[in-house]
């Protein structure tokens, strides 16, 4: 289902320090028309479907709609991503409407600590314990040979 | 119109270079942080996208597919290898194996303190898919390794939206990588004293299932175009079991996971007229014994009894979805409220595993009105992929872990000193990039990441001189990368349309040309996955005008450039296949490939690793070495 551009709700991230879908797009087709202030994907085709580019508009301004060679039209599953949740509403072919909500981070965003609270088991850098083990593997040691 | 004379060209000088920005390079990042912190040394990371998204997790999953948990007594590590052994059909690195497993649990607790909700069951344990799987609400499972990475490195050590190509090289040894910005006119020079590649797998080196405005469903993203290969390949690196593409049985045509299906739910796989090819086939297996006939069944062995069906008329395979929740729910049958509620959770399992990860599959069922509580729905396989991370094994040769590694794996050449160190000098790599250790998946790419990092550092302070580049060498590289920037400018004029023009190809058609010759010669889904000694030679004579032509590829902008390369990669790592697979003389991963003039599996000559290394010296791309490489499996 490639994604696609809702006109009317897309102003460019013209507020913004950057238009939020070309900086997502993992494949690079989003692109930002300059004169329009309409941002696009300019390679449908090459598009995942990730969602990416749909989760992160701050205008709700992008969509996607089925794969035209394979997906029968009619039916659309659209996005609502919060902080610590998402919710989706997938509407079928026939009317149908279902809702999930699912979590997505139990932490703040931003606030991932790397070495988590783990203390490092070794200072010496040719020893296979890395940082964090062995505290972080859940065992009193690093495993290794056994036979 | 952009022409190469436009560009400035721009120096990083880093310690460590991480290219790549996925599961395995987030993991290099975070570990080799920690330990150059320590040693007052620099790490610079480098991705062609924004690593908050980037790489083949980059829309999120929904399980977790290496959990070993051994700490609580749950699995042993010595299972995974035999778990390792018995999927790939006998081969494996069981040394690299071993190593990521003893790891991989340390990731995987790291991801949950980072903020990634893992099911638990009322006893606090993780939820198990399967033995060896875990299942995760995964939205945000990228989002969340990357921001661990990033808050380890620092933003100011990270360069997002620059497409690396080429690496440096000082004789043998690996000092850096160069490449291109995609959004100005910058050509970037990182010279490194080690380099890390991990840049993913390949997609669209052959032709997928769907070629109209579906060519980007494919199951692992499009966007992973063998930059990892090209760039070990280039280098001069061994590579290994470049043969063992993947093809997983999926969803049919938005290829959603069937994991949970088959495992979680229980799921049964049949064919049109209801007869279960795993069990009516059964005795087929024993001719792919001591594999076929050990537990669990390898995922090519699997694909290869459907296979078997479909090409007897009997398809198409159904995964009954219904049958398998009608199971479920029928032990509450004495219980409406009960049963109403573990409808409703069951439901809810079925869709986030999609939505997780998969979002075109649950707009494929809506489009369809399909319910799976009440239908079964069509599972196929896949086009070839090549991952080294799932139950595919392609990639490069690395050093094994020192202390792991017996005494007869090291005289086979397992092991030279650094951890993940390539064949090269300098050069890592893991995840994607790393061959014959398979079923790292998710968490293991990550771990194995950490390996290498640590181990780089490692290299670095014994190693550490300034790295030496030869600016000849830049010049030249940075004269090809930019040149089809000149070809189009240069022509285009001449006529009516700028995608038809005899002095150049655009990399569409060349992308499609080169799809067209691996699906038709070297076994693609057009040619039931077959492939024969003269048809791959035959396809080896089409590759010649492939890479002649490759010279004339044409870009009209930085974005068509980035194509371009992507398809030179591709082509790249779709010669190694074509001689790996024209070297293997037997079939031995039946639904992955066959070899029609070699049917059967050949445990007597064929149960070793081919390798092959590109010699890199004659700078003629048909110039290798390929050979034979013994399997040691370790005393477990």
């Amino acid at each position: 289902m490639p994604s696609f551009v809702i006109l009317e709700k897309c102003d460019g991230c013209k507020g913004q320090d950057k238009t939020a879908c070309l900086y997502i797009c993992p494949n690079d087709l989003m692109v930002l028309d300059k004169e329009t202030m309409k941002a696009f994907n300019r390679a449908p085709d090459m598009c995942w479907e990730c969602y990416n580019c749909v989760k992160i508009c701050p205008q709700q301004a992008v969509d996607c709609r089925g794969y035209a060679d394979f997906v029968p039209m009619g039916a659309s599953v659209v996005p609502l991503r919060g902080s610590d949740s998402i919710m989706w509403t997938v509407k079928f072919r026939n009317g149908m409407l279902k809702r999930f909500k699912f979590p997505i981070r139990t932490t703040e965003e931003g606030q991932a600590v790397p070495l988590a609270g783990y203390e490092t088991g070794t200072e010496d850098i040719k020893s296979p314990v890395l940082c964090t083990e062995p505290a972080s593997t859940g065992a009193a040691e690093l495993p290794g040979k056994t036979w | 119109m952009i022409k190469s004379s436009d560009f400035e060209t721009v120096v990083v000088e880093t310690d460590l270079l991480i290219c790549g920005g996925g599961m395995a390079a987030c993991g290099t990042a975070f570990e080799a942080a920690y330990w150059a912190k320590k040693n007052g040394l620099k790490v610079t990371l480098v991705d062609k996208a924004a690593i908050t998204r980037s790489g083949a997790v980059a829309m999120g999953l929904s399980a977790i597919n290496q959990y070993v948990g051994y700490g609580a007594g749950d699995n042993t590590l010595e299972d995974y290898v035999r778990y390792v052994r018995q999927d790939l059909m006998g081969i494996s690195r069981e040394d690299i194996v071993y190593d990521i497993a003893r790891h991989v649990d340390s990731s995987v607790h790291l991801f949950e303190k980072w903020g990634l909700p893992i099911w638990k069951d009322a006893d606090g344990k993780y939820v198990h898919e399967g033995r060896w799987q875990i299942m995760i609400n995964g939205e945000s499972y990228k989002v969340l390794v990357a921001e661990a990475a990033k808050n380890a490195l620092g933003d100011e050590n990270i360069y997002e939206r620059v497409f690396i190509v080429d690496p440096l090289m000082d004789g043998d040894k690996c000092v850096g990588a160069v490449g291109f910005s995609t959004r100005e006119n910058q050509f970037y020079v990182f010279k490194a004293k080690a380099v890390y590649a991990g840049m993913g797998g390949a997609v669209h080196v052959f032709r997928p299932r769907s070629t109209g405005e579906g060519l980007g469903r494919s199951w692992y993203p499009p966007f992973n175009s063998g930059s990892t290969a090209y760039f070990t390949i280039k280098a001069g690196a061994e590579m290994t079991c470049q043969e063992i593409r993947f093809i997983p049985i999926r969803f049919k045509d938005g290829y959603g996971p069937v994991g949970a299906w088959f495992l979680l739910f229980k799921s049964r796989a049949t064919n049109a007229f209801g007869g279960e090819y795993m069990v009516e086939r059964k005795a087929e297996l024993e001719e792919y014994a001591p594999y076929g006939t050990g537990k669990p069944i390898p995922a090519c062995l699997r694909n290869h009894l459907g296979m078997e069906d479909m090409y007897e008329g009997k398809g198409p395979i159904y995964m009954q979805t219904a049958e398998a929740i009608q199971n479920i729910a029928a032990s509450y049958k004495d219980d409406p409220k009960g049963f109403k509620k573990k409808m409703k959770e069951l439901e809810n399992e079925a869709w986030e595993d999609f939505l997780d990860m998969t979002i075109s599959q649950a707009i494929l069922w809506a489009g369809m009105n399909i319910q799976p509580e009440e239908v079964p729905s069509e599972i196929a396989p896949c086009e070839p992929y090549f991952i080294g991370s799932h139950s595919g094994a392609s990639g490069a040769w690395v050093s094994g872990p020192s202390d792991i590694v017996t005494d007869e794996m090291k005289k086979a050449g397992y092991d030279w000193g650094y951890n993940h160190m390539t064949t090269v000098k300098g050069l890592f790599s893991a995840g994607d990039g790393v061959g014959a250790s398979s079923h790292k998946f998710s968490s293991g790419s990550h771990a194995e990441g950490r390996i290498a990092g640590k181990a780089a550092i490692a290299y670095i302070l014994d190693n550490n001189d300034a790295p030496n580049v030869d600016e000849a060498q830049v010049e030249e590289l940075r004269k090809t990368i930019l040149a089809p920037l000149d070809l189009f400018a240069d022509n285009v004029s001449y006529s009516s349309d700028p995608e038809i023009n005899p002095a150049y190809c655009k990399p569409r058609q060349y992308m499609f040309r080169l799809q067209k010759i691996m699906d038709e010669y070297a076994g693609g889904v057009g040619s039931q996955f077959t492939t024969s000694g003269k048809l791959l030679e035959k396809g080896k004579e089409l590759m010649d005008f492939l890479f002649e032509d490759s010279e004339k590829l044409g870009a009209e902008d930085l974005h068509e450039l980035t194509r371009v390369w992507e398809n030179v990669q591709r082509t790249w790592m779709a010669y190694d296949h074509i001689l790996h697979l024209e070297f293997r003389e037997e079939t031995r991963w039946p639904g992955y490939y066959y070899r029609s003039d070699f049917k059967k599996l050949n445990e007597a000559d064929w149960k070793c690793f081919v390798n092959s290394s590109w010699k890199r010296e004659t700078g003629d791309y048909k110039q290798w070495e390929l050979k034979k490489v013994p399997v040691i499996n370790l005393p477990i």
